[in-house]
């Protein structure tokens, strides 16, 4: 982009004074990119990384159906049926006897020799019909959970799920269900509101630590920036998952399923700040030795105003890279901790919770369709990554 | 050059400080103290109510009636001059023996995991950067993110499904069944190398992605170097070219990039051990925290932590002999 730049500009001096240039021969493009403000050429510079946009809107996809999980989930997490224990799952069928009918089939079960336990199969003589819109579960949309009084009047109940049977009664596992007869694409759905805000909260804490603790090193330097520097120098270089166990390990089994979810944030949040902070301690360094922050300061603006106003602006970009890049590390971590069965704990769903139940070996190999959670990690983790990588690029548009 | 070499020494000593102030409060960390899970274990298998004089008799005996600040003394000092991390009450015996045991098997297979990220990364990093934007770059460069984005615990359970679906046995453990309780001998060491490569490769994996990338960024700064233009006007061939100097130039920061990922491998190595029920570090880690014997925990963090950040120092040194550039400020 430089180079046709400056090329352009060469042209305008080359040309002598006073003659006009044809229309055609001006080059649009380039003047658009003359004219054009910061955030217009990192859009355009990021638009042009085709597999972070590809990302981008597979996780404004995740966000979304995270947010609308109960209408996206045919079940509700808690949702089981007792008797379809470790049901195999049912794919859907969308022609029956030549005739377009979406369905899935249904299930029959042998008994085991010598356990006597149900062992299901696809049974494809059923045929349980399956639509849009599904009459389900009722479930709140609104702002119910808020618990403020007066605005949490403000929801509806509804109970139609985007995919269901025709009739609720009959069983529709896509991607099979648990050792209870829950639906794991249910769960999967729900699950995905909390490991994914998990990580959103974490990074936001961490990006809080990672700032202020960088933005104090970078600015006041001395012996402040010491001690902060070896700080970050002590914290990365300790492995921090035998430390991470230890505290989740201690969380008293009586605590409330929203104190371990914000105490799991927290320890995720304090093991990660370190690089976002070194990112700004540089940024601010950097920063500091330049024209138009000497201007400013110069100026007679306060310090408070200069780094809000005119440092902190020149690299949000490149907070919002790091923080992108930050978030899957978050995902994982609450995945590793949960699949310990330190993290979070039953009945909170999330995909790490789920994966509790493919720790034995001999369990996953009769059910390998436990391990369905693990696919939605590894694509929002690889879409997060790309979409990082892509923003870090567009980060720096010149 | 001695001075630097000094200072690092006392930074790395002041680490380790730190990291044993962070282990004795893991010891901190659950409610009650060693007496009290003493006296609940007691009392869980059929025990009688124990007199009060000899609780405290026994709080005496460990010193837990002294303050903190006199209880990670006398805990320190033990390591330090004796060798001893305190009681485990799991293996009724100092925890010494399971963390000697263990810890050298975590940092072979750390250490191994390294090489192994070494040997993957610097030649697809090469190619990567000298085939930029080939077909083989962006196959090499999906497989790398893959590879990060697959957390290790699940390529465990990935590759024990496999193995045990259509393998038919378990890769769990790190000996064959016949050395599992045999003294070490050379055998048992070879056989330990056959089954070490499975978590080798897992631990490696995630690794790898970054460290292609390192190796491809590096390279193709170094290939916009004036000199690189200057040989290959003199002619000399491409392979020369590139593997003469620019390789050689952009190794040096790999050698750096031992100090944040040895961290990273251990604590792969941990949870990844979980999985595989390996005989390392991780799962008595893991199981000393979940029955709360702090002592083996906290001697356990204590190593490993300890152990990374001399492997740490000692990559400084190695960065300083092998890159004269780096100047020691």
């Amino acid at each position: 982009m430089n180079v046709t730049v400056s090329q352009d500009s060469i042209d305008q001096v080359l040309e002598p004074d006073g003659i006009t240039i044809p229309p055609d021969v001006l080059d649009t493009e380039n003047l658009k990119i003359d004219v054009a403000t910061q955030w217009q050429l990192m859009w355009w510079k990021f638009r042009r990384h085709r597999l972070a946009n590809i990302s981008a809107v597979i996780v404004l996809f995740y966000y979304f159906v995270a947010i609308f999980a109960e209408f996206f989930a045919p079940y509700q997490s808690t949702d089981y049926i007792a008797e379809y224990v470790y049901s195999p799952p049912q794919p859907i069928h969308f022609f029956d006897d030549g005739t377009f009918k979406p369905h899935v089939k249904g299930l029959t079960f042998t008994r085991d020799e010598r356990s006597f336990k149900k062992i299901w199969s696809v049974d494809d003589s059923q045929v349980i019909p399956i639509r849009f819109f599904a009459k389900g579960s009722e479930y709140k949309i609104g702002l119910h959970w808020t618990k403020i009084p007066l605005i949490k009047e403000l929801y509806v109940t509804v109970d139609r799920h985007l995919i269901g049977p025709v009739d609720k009664d009959q069983p529709m596992y896509l991607m099979g269900a648990d050792k209870s007869g829950r639906d794991i694409f249910s769960r999967m759905i729900h699950s995905s509101r909390i490991s994914l805000s998990v990580g959103l909260f974490g990074v936001a804490l961490s990006m809080i630590l990672g700032i202020v603790l960088g933005g104090l090193s970078g600015l006041l330097g001395g012996g402040v920036d010491t001690i902060i520097q070896r700080l970050i120098e002590i914290m990365m270089s300790i492995p921090m998952l035998p430390i991470m166990l230890a505290i989740a390990a201690v969380v008293p089994p009586n605590w409330t399923a929203l104190r371990v979810y914000f105490i799991i944030t927290i320890i995720l949040a304090f093991t990660s700040w370190t690089g976002l902070a070194r990112v700004v301690r540089g940024k601010f360094l950097s920063l500091r030795e330049e024209d138009f922050i000497l201007a400013a300061r110069l100026d007679g603006t306060g310090r408070f105003r200069l780094i809000f106003s005119h440092m902190l602006p020149s690299f949000y970009s490149h907070i919002i890279a790091s923080l992108t890049l930050a978030l899957p590390g978050m995902i994982l971590g609450e995945t590793a901790l949960s699949f310990l069965g330190v993290g979070l704990r039953p009945p909170v769903v999330s995909w790490g919770v789920m994966l509790q139940e493919t720790q034995k070996v001999a369990v996953l190999a009769l059910y390998p369709w436990l391990l369905w959670p693990a696919v939605a990690v590894i694509i929002v983790v690889l879409a997060f990554n790309f979409l990082g990588d892509g923003l870090r690029d567009a980060a720096d548009p010149y | 050059m001695w001075q630097y070499l000094a200072r690092r020494f006392v930074y790395m000593i002041f680490t380790i400080w730190i990291i044993s102030l962070v282990s004795f409060a893991v010891i901190q960390l659950p409610p009650g103290d060693y007496v009290t899970s003493m006296i609940s274990q007691m009392y869980a298998s059929g025990g009688q109510n124990m007199p009060p004089e000899y609780i405290a008799q026994l709080r005496e005996q460990y010193g837990l009636d002294q303050p903190l600040h006199l209880q990670y003394f006398k805990w320190i000092r033990k390591i330090v001059l004796h060798g001893e991390f305190g009681y485990s009450f799991i293996y009724r015996e100092d925890s010494r023996e399971m963390i000697f045991a263990r810890l050298p098997v975590t940092f072979a297979i750390s250490a191994f995991s390294m090489l192994f990220i070494w040997i993957m990364a610097i030649p697809i990093g090469v190619f990567s950067a000298a085939h930029q934007y080939s077909i083989g770059d962006y196959v090499f460069t999906f497989i790398g993110f893959i590879g990060l984005a697959v957390p290790s615990f699940l390529m465990a359970l990935i590759l024990m499904f496999i193995s045990y679906k259509y393998f038919d046995r378990a890769m769990i453990g790190l000996f064959s069944v016949e050395y599992a309780d045999a003294p070490w001998s050379i055998e048992k060491f070879i056989d330990m190398l056959k089954h070490l490569w499975i978590p080798v490769i897992i631990i490696g994996t995630g690794g790898t992605a970054g460290m292609i990338r390192t190796m491809r960024a590096n390279l193709l700064d170094e290939l916009n170097r004036p000199y690189v233009d200057t040989a290959r006007a003199k002619g000399v061939s491409e392979n020369r070219l590139l593997w003469k100097y620019p390789v050689r130039h952009a190794l040096n920061p790999f050698v750096s990039t031992i100090g944040w990922v040895l961290p990273g491998l251990v604590g792969g190595e941990v949870i990844v051990s979980v999985v595989l029920n390996l005989p390392t570090s991780g799962p008595v880690i893991f199981d000393s925290l979940m029955k709360q014997d702090m002592y083996m925990a906290a001697g356990f963090i204590l190593m490993v932590s300890t152990l990374t950040v001399i492997g740490t120092f000692i990559s400084d040194l190695l960065l300083v002999w092998l890159d004269p550039r780096i100047r020691l400020t």
